[in-house]
């Protein structure tokens, strides 16, 4: 059997994601990216090797993603996350046809048509605002732990109005509002209310159709999802393993790569 | 004799000025804003009382500007800072015609007219990179206190390029950089270098003019003047030392003596 790979070096977590002929995950992992992008990328792949208990050997084939795609100098090629966040998410929710893709450092928002093919896209790469990073900022703010903003938003009833597009002056809005007697859980829904604008925004440009498919590491977030739920007025696709779209398009793509070298190959030597 | 306070209720410090009826400074005191405006301010004004031996009683007028004006509730009367700054620094430079004022939240470029009025101004206050805060995360993000960036940037040999575009972002462009084996006194220079292009923008904005006066905190620091200069390609004034944090303040008090002076004016003509 023979297998492919994707690593996905995003701006805050790696990941990797490893695939068989049959374009099913066997193995994963996550790992945060840090300050040795070329270590973080190694990292990643071995582990998802481990969680697959395949040996390295056995991929034919591994395609590096993300902005730090030119750094996994184990790989085979490179292909742009915005390829790869479509072809991973329609070959999840194969009626996509619009993605959003929420990461650390960026949100994109790309229109495929039926076939998967990239009809535009539309990217926030230069302003924090809008992006996974806001969270972060509110979460440094308000000291919580990530994985807690979610279920804190959630329990919000009225969103506190942000006022603020940076992100640096949003820590300081955080705070005044705390003093102000504002509850966090209200501060935190209007937190969300504010990125899901944003990116709504970013959608709006190429055309939003349906379906939505959300991928990137902020929809682990469930006020996220559920914001852009109400504010869309849809049902996003979202999965456990929306996280690793991008690595799952990349991973795809390396298949691709076996499979298009093994084509012409003599009748005979078939594989099972 | 007459005493005038102007209040500068600034997005990270409170600063206050006491002038006597000639103009001349008497004291001067400064405050972090914080979140308790009110508070901040009666801090520094007590403290610049302190510092010109002069008891509350004895202000005639007190006009407060900078952001927090409005919300502080002090003071006879409320002036903008654009109007403040202009008045403290053509008292100074009387030829102004530019300045650039770069606080900790906001970048504002005005105009004056022969007149010393402002003619036209534009300003940024929804995103940190063109701010001092921009400068602050960057120290941070290298380790670095706010205080020990003039200490820092001092020693630079020459400026690393640093993009400037988000405050956020700078974060890992720093990150890379160090890890290329840039000084962090060059990072800093570079951020100095992207902060004046910014600025350079926005007086390009209101048709900038010489004299060109620079007021604000962060202009305290001598390689921010000499960035600039480098940047116009023409000489900028400056009040001397840490004075450059206090020339909205100043302005402030010298617009208290004009009021005061008024109203003894118009005392005299009911009087008679």
């Amino acid at each position: 059997m023979a297998y492919a790979a994707g690593v996905d070096v995003g701006s805050t977590q790696t990941k990797a994601v490893l695939i068989d002929e049959t374009r099913r995950i066997v193995g994963r992992s996550l790992t945060d990216t840090g300050a040795n992008v070329m270590r973080a990328a190694e990292t990643a792949f071995h582990e998802a090797l481990t969680d697959a208990g395949v040996p390295e050997e056995e991929v034919e084939f591994v395609v590096g993603t993300g902005y730090g795609r030119y750094k996994v100098t184990f790989g085979n090629t490179q292909v742009t996350e915005i390829s790869c966040h479509a072809r991973g998410a329609v070959h999840m929710f194969p009626s996509t046809r619009t993605v959003l893709d929420m990461g650390g450092q960026d949100t994109k928002a790309i229109r495929v048509q039926p076939t998967g093919e990239i009809v535009d896209f539309c990217m926030n790469d230069k302003c924090a605002a809008g992006t996974g990073r806001f969270l972060g900022a509110a979460a440094v703010a308000l000291e919580l732990p990530l994985t807690e903003l979610g279920p804190t938003a959630l329990r919000g009833e009225r969103a506190v109005k942000i006022s603020t597009t940076c992100t640096v002056f949003a820590e300081s809005e955080v705070l005044s509002w705390l003093g102000k007697g504002k509850k966090i859980e209200d501060i935190l829904l209007g937190v969300h209310e504010s990125i899901a604008a944003r990116s709504i925004g970013l959608l709006r440009r190429v055309g939003i159709e349906s379906e939505v498919t959300f991928t990137g590491g902020v929809t682990k977030n469930q006020a996220m999802v559920a914001t852009l739920n109400k504010r869309l007025g849809l049902q996003v696709n979202v999965s456990d393993e929306s996280h690793y779209i991008g690595a799952l398009g990349a991973a795809l793509f390396a298949l691709d790569r076996i499979l298009a070298g093994r084509a012409p190959a003599p009748a005979g030597r078939g594989t099972t | 004799m007459s005493y005038t306070a102007g209040i500068d209720i600034g997005s990270t410090y409170t600063k206050v000025v006491i002038v006597e009826e000639d103009g001349t400074m008497l004291g001067r005191a400064m405050e972090p804003t914080g979140f308790k405006l009110t508070q901040a301010a009666e801090r520094a004004l007590a403290a610049a009382l302190e510092a010109a031996g002069l008891a509350r009683d004895k202000i005639g007028y007190v006009v407060a500007t900078g952001f927090g004006r409005h919300q502080a509730g002090i003071g006879d009367a409320a002036v903008t800072d654009l109007t403040a700054a202009a008045r403290g620094a053509t008292h100074v430079f009387p030829n102004t015609r530019t300045i650039l004022d770069v606080g900790g939240q906001t970048m504002k470029a005005s105009r004056l007219g022969a007149d010393a009025k402002v003619q036209s101004f534009r300003l940024n206050d929804k995103c940190a990179a063109g701010t001092g805060a921009f400068l602050e995360k960057t120290a941070r993000y290298m380790g670095y206190r706010t205080d020990e960036i003039g200490p820092l940037v001092a020693t630079s040999k020459a400026p690393v390029t640093i993009s400037g575009v988000c405050a956020v972002f700078a974060e890992s462009e720093v990150i890379n950089q160090l890890s290329e084996g840039s000084a962090p006194a060059d990072i800093m220079h570079g951020a100095f270098v992207s902060l004046v292009d910014r600025s350079v923008q926005l007086m390009k904005r209101v048709r900038m003019e010489p004299e060109f006066t620079l007021v604000g905190g962060i202009l305290r620091f001598e390689r921010m003047i000499h960035v600039v200069q480098q940047a116009l390609g023409a000489s900028v004034n400056v009040l001397p030392g840490d004075l450059v944090q206090y020339t909205a303040a100043f302005g402030a008090a010298l617009l208290g003596q004009r009021r005061l002076r008024r109203l003894a004016a118009k005392e005299a003509t009911h009087g008679a």
